[in-house]
């Protein structure tokens, strides 16, 4: 019993010094993956989309019951006041109807119109549909992860829609899952103009509720309750994709409330305009891909 | 000898316990609850864990493992990567340093220590998000999501105390 003593103690400070070592190397490691993502080097996203990509099955298992479960919880809310529901859909649906003989006439005038111009048609669109697996963030980012990547067409810089609007665009892509920068983050610019003047302006994420309007052409006098859309400036964003609606205006600055609700994210649509021959839906294929 | 086998890979299963059950909460601290604001406000519960595990078994958290868990959570959470991984590792070293002083002491003791480290594990994130990235935080959003962390340590403390109990008592 007295040998793994003395060997302990013969082998004591070696090991203090070597976790000494160790430890200092990982703070090394630590801060040169900071600079490097700073300078912004290929590999940190990569290796980020790497470690996505191996866990997004688990993310996307663990998120399945709390979905179930939520959306158990809003049925039976929904229960409680179903006629008061039913009513409301009922004066909606007369109300869309109108509107639907208001677009069919509209796209009958189009279509005469473009026919006597000879305007090309826009390049049919293709959605992938995914379901968000992580609405990380914390204080410091606004984005989610959603279950399709690479293999199910999506490439970077493609807009993320919800029905109600805009969400953001494709941030970095892995090969089954990929992050969605949200229009509130601190890193996202995207083209707009006020729907009803045409007016040009840039909406910036703050990671805030409410991105700000900047870079508005000299002139715009945008008021409360405008809608922002896409201007399609850039060519990252079809024009016309609804933003928001302005809510703020005056002495701080125009801000901007998107439509789409970023709280409760649970489908996102990616919308691939430039690019042919995506899938239509997030069909996961059986066997990844792999190589090179 | 199959028994061998067995009670050798039960062993290593609950030895690998620490780290298992910090790894969860980084993944379940990214997973979409349909509660408004939560994303943004939600405790820290990867810290908590993490300290919980540091103070309590040391061994079974060496630093390394601090590092590739704060990994983990930056690929996953969008944060600059190396962000959690640094602010984890001064966390343990934070600790280790001080890990006579954590020993045999009464709960809310470790409770305030926690509140403290927690306190400066938050300062730090900000500093070096800060500096690595240009990302600052509002105030009051940075104040409630660090109070709610500090108030939910008692809440996970108690359950991974119980798994400490159940698994790790002879280990």
């Amino acid at each position: 019993m007295a040998r793994p003593g003395t060997t302990m103690k013969l082998t004591a400070p070696l090991k203090v010094l070597l976790q000494r070592m160790a430890f200092t190397g990982l703070i090394g490691a630590s801060v040169g993956l900071l600079v490097l993502g700073k300078a912004e080097a290929p590999v940190v996203e990569r290796a980020r989309m790497t470690v996505v990509d191996a866990v997004a099955p688990m993310l996307d298992a663990i998120g399945k019951p709390i979905d179930t479960a939520a959306r158990m919880i809003d049925t039976a809310r929904h229960y409680a006041d179903v006629h008061e529901e039913n009513r409301r859909l009922r004066e909606e649906n007369l109300r869309l109807l109108h509107w639907q003989q208001v677009a069919r006439n509209l796209e009958a005038e189009n279509r005469a119109m473009r026919d006597m111009q000879r305007v090309a048609t826009e390049p049919g669109l293709t959605f992938v549909t995914a379901r968000v697996i992580a609405d990380a963030g914390g204080a410091f980012v606004r984005s989610v992860l959603i279950a399709a990547g690479t293999r199910d067409g999506i490439a970077k810089g493609q807009p993320a829609l919800v029905p109600d609007g805009l969400v953001g665009r494709v941030g970095e892509t892995g090969e089954r899952a990929a992050r969605v920068l949200l229009l509130t983050d601190l890193n996202s610019h995207v083209p707009v103009q006020i729907e009803g003047t045409r007016d040009r302006a840039i909406i910036d994420g703050d990671n805030s509720d409410m991105p700000k309007l900047t870079f508005l052409s000299s002139g715009a006098r945008p008021q409360l309750g405008d809608r922002i859309v896409t201007s399609g400036d850039g060519g990252v964003f079809p024009p016309g994709l609804p933003v928001g609606i302005v809510v703020q205006t005056g002495e701080h600055g125009v801000r901007v409330r998107p439509f789409a609700d970023f709280h409760r994210l649970e489908a996102i649509r990616i919308v691939d305009y430039g690019l042919a021959g995506t899938l239509p839906v997030a069909a996961p294929p059986p066997q990844p891909r792999r190589g090179r | 000898m199959v028994g061998a086998v067995f009670a050798q890979l039960d062993r290593s299963l609950k030895l690998a316990l620490p780290v298992v059950s910090t790894v969860l909460a980084v993944l379940l601290s990214v997973v979409p609850l349909p509660i408004p604001e939560y994303s943004m406000l939600a405790p820290n519960v990867v810290l908590v864990c993490a300290f919980y595990w540091i103070v309590h078994r040391p061994d079974l958290f060496p630093a390394w493992c601090a590092f590739l868990v704060g990994l983990l959570d930056d690929a996953l959470s969008g944060a600059p990567l190396g962000l959690n991984a640094l602010v984890l590792l001064l966390v343990h070293y934070a600790i280790v340093v001080q890990h006579k002083f954590f020993r045999g002491k009464a709960f809310w003791l470790i409770w305030a220590a926690f509140a403290l480290i927690a306190g400066g594990a938050a300062i730090a994130t900000a500093i070096v998000a800060y500096a690595a990235a240009h990302l600052s935080v509002p105030f009051a959003l940075f104040a409630t999501q660090l109070a709610l962390t500090i108030a939910i340590y008692p809440a996970i403390g108690a359950v991974l105390g119980r798994v400490q109990r159940l698994f790790l008592t002879a280990g």
